[in-house]
């Protein structure tokens, strides 16, 4: 049944991340990574990493690809330009892929990092709690690196919302210093003229 | 019982994959971003798969501040983007040479 549940979400993870950066259209490419991350989520949580597995779900899937997917939809681009050279890098990036990927494996396949070199753990208790544990080790032993995170966080949000906001002169504010200096020559011309006669 | 190389090879395969994104998707800029995002869940995954099978949870709390700072860069990545196509009109990596880089 593990074995079952690790192929599965493994075979779904690769398959979308072929499709990530095969897939013409942009939009698709998002909703494609949305599909590994919930696979990778699965995963997770055959690791018993429970905390994280939810939280990437809620923090990836639900803002950051929401965000890659507003910008995508936003941005009026020409996707025909964008494809030039797929073809002509593909077998470069494919050679470059399958090379790396079997350099990787015989590096930690299962002759280094198999079974008998490390066996798999006895499962948790039913009572284990993988957040209530996280956040003891989060707000004791890393708490500095955690206050950093939420500075960079912090960071974050200002230069994104300095960067995307939009300088327009929209607004019409009264300026009171150039009223009271205004002079009543500057506004009212006095005109001379003889006196309409009724015909 | 999964043994931790599956993990490890899965993690290293996804990074070859986002790599390989990379190199064919190398004119449009959000591609490029989507790869980078998934690198970092590929080596999330071994810091996990490790956490699991040491024991420690160090690599879990590891993995916490990696999905922060990575929703920082995105956040400020695509800001950078959305600001280079209001004034450009593209999001071309070939257009993008006024650094003549």
């Amino acid at each position: 049944m593990e074995q079952f549940i690790f192929w599965a979400f493994a075979a779904m993870l690769v398959f979308s991340a072929c499709m990530v950066i095969t897939v013409r259209n942009p939009v698709h490419a998002v909703l494609f990574l949305v599909v590994a991350f919930v696979a990778s989520s699965g995963l997770w949580l055959l690791l018993e990493a429970e905390f994280l597995a939810i939280a990437l779900v809620l923090v990836y899937v639900g803002a950051v690809m929401v965000l890659f997917l507003f910008v995508v939809m936003m941005l009026d681009i020409n996707i025909a330009r964008l494809r030039e050279g797929f073809i002509r890098y593909l077998p470069v990036g494919a050679a470059f892929a399958v090379a790396t990927v079997v350099a990787m494996g015989l590096v930690v396949g299962s002759k280094n990092f198999g079974l008998e070199r490390y066996a798999a753990p006895a499962r948790k208790a039913a009572g284990y709690d993988n957040t209530a544990e996280l956040g003891t080790l989060l707000y004791t032993r890393f708490l500095y690196p955690f206050e950093i995170a939420g500075l960079v966080l912090l960071v974050a949000i200002i230069a994104a919302i300095a960067l995307a906001m939009r300088d327009t002169r929209q607004v019409k504010n009264p300026k009171p210093e150039r009223q009271v200096e205004v002079r009543r020559e500057e506004r009212v011309r006095i005109v001379k003229m003889p006196a309409e006669r009724r015909t | 019982m999964i043994p931790l190389s599956n993990y490890l090879v899965l993690g290293a395969a996804l990074f070859c994959l986002s790599v390989a994104g990379i190199f064919i998707n190398r004119k449009n800029v959000i591609v490029l971003l989507m790869c980078i995002e998934l690198m970092l869940l590929a080596v999330n995954m071994n810091f996990i798969a490790f956490s699991h099978y040491l024991g420690d949870l160090t690599g879990q709390v590891f993995v916490f501040f990696i999905l922060t700072v990575a929703a920082a860069e995105s956040a400020i990545g695509l800001a950078i983007l959305v600001v280079v196509f209001r004034n450009r009109r593209t999001i071309n990596v070939v257009d993008l040479n006024a650094m003549k880089g």
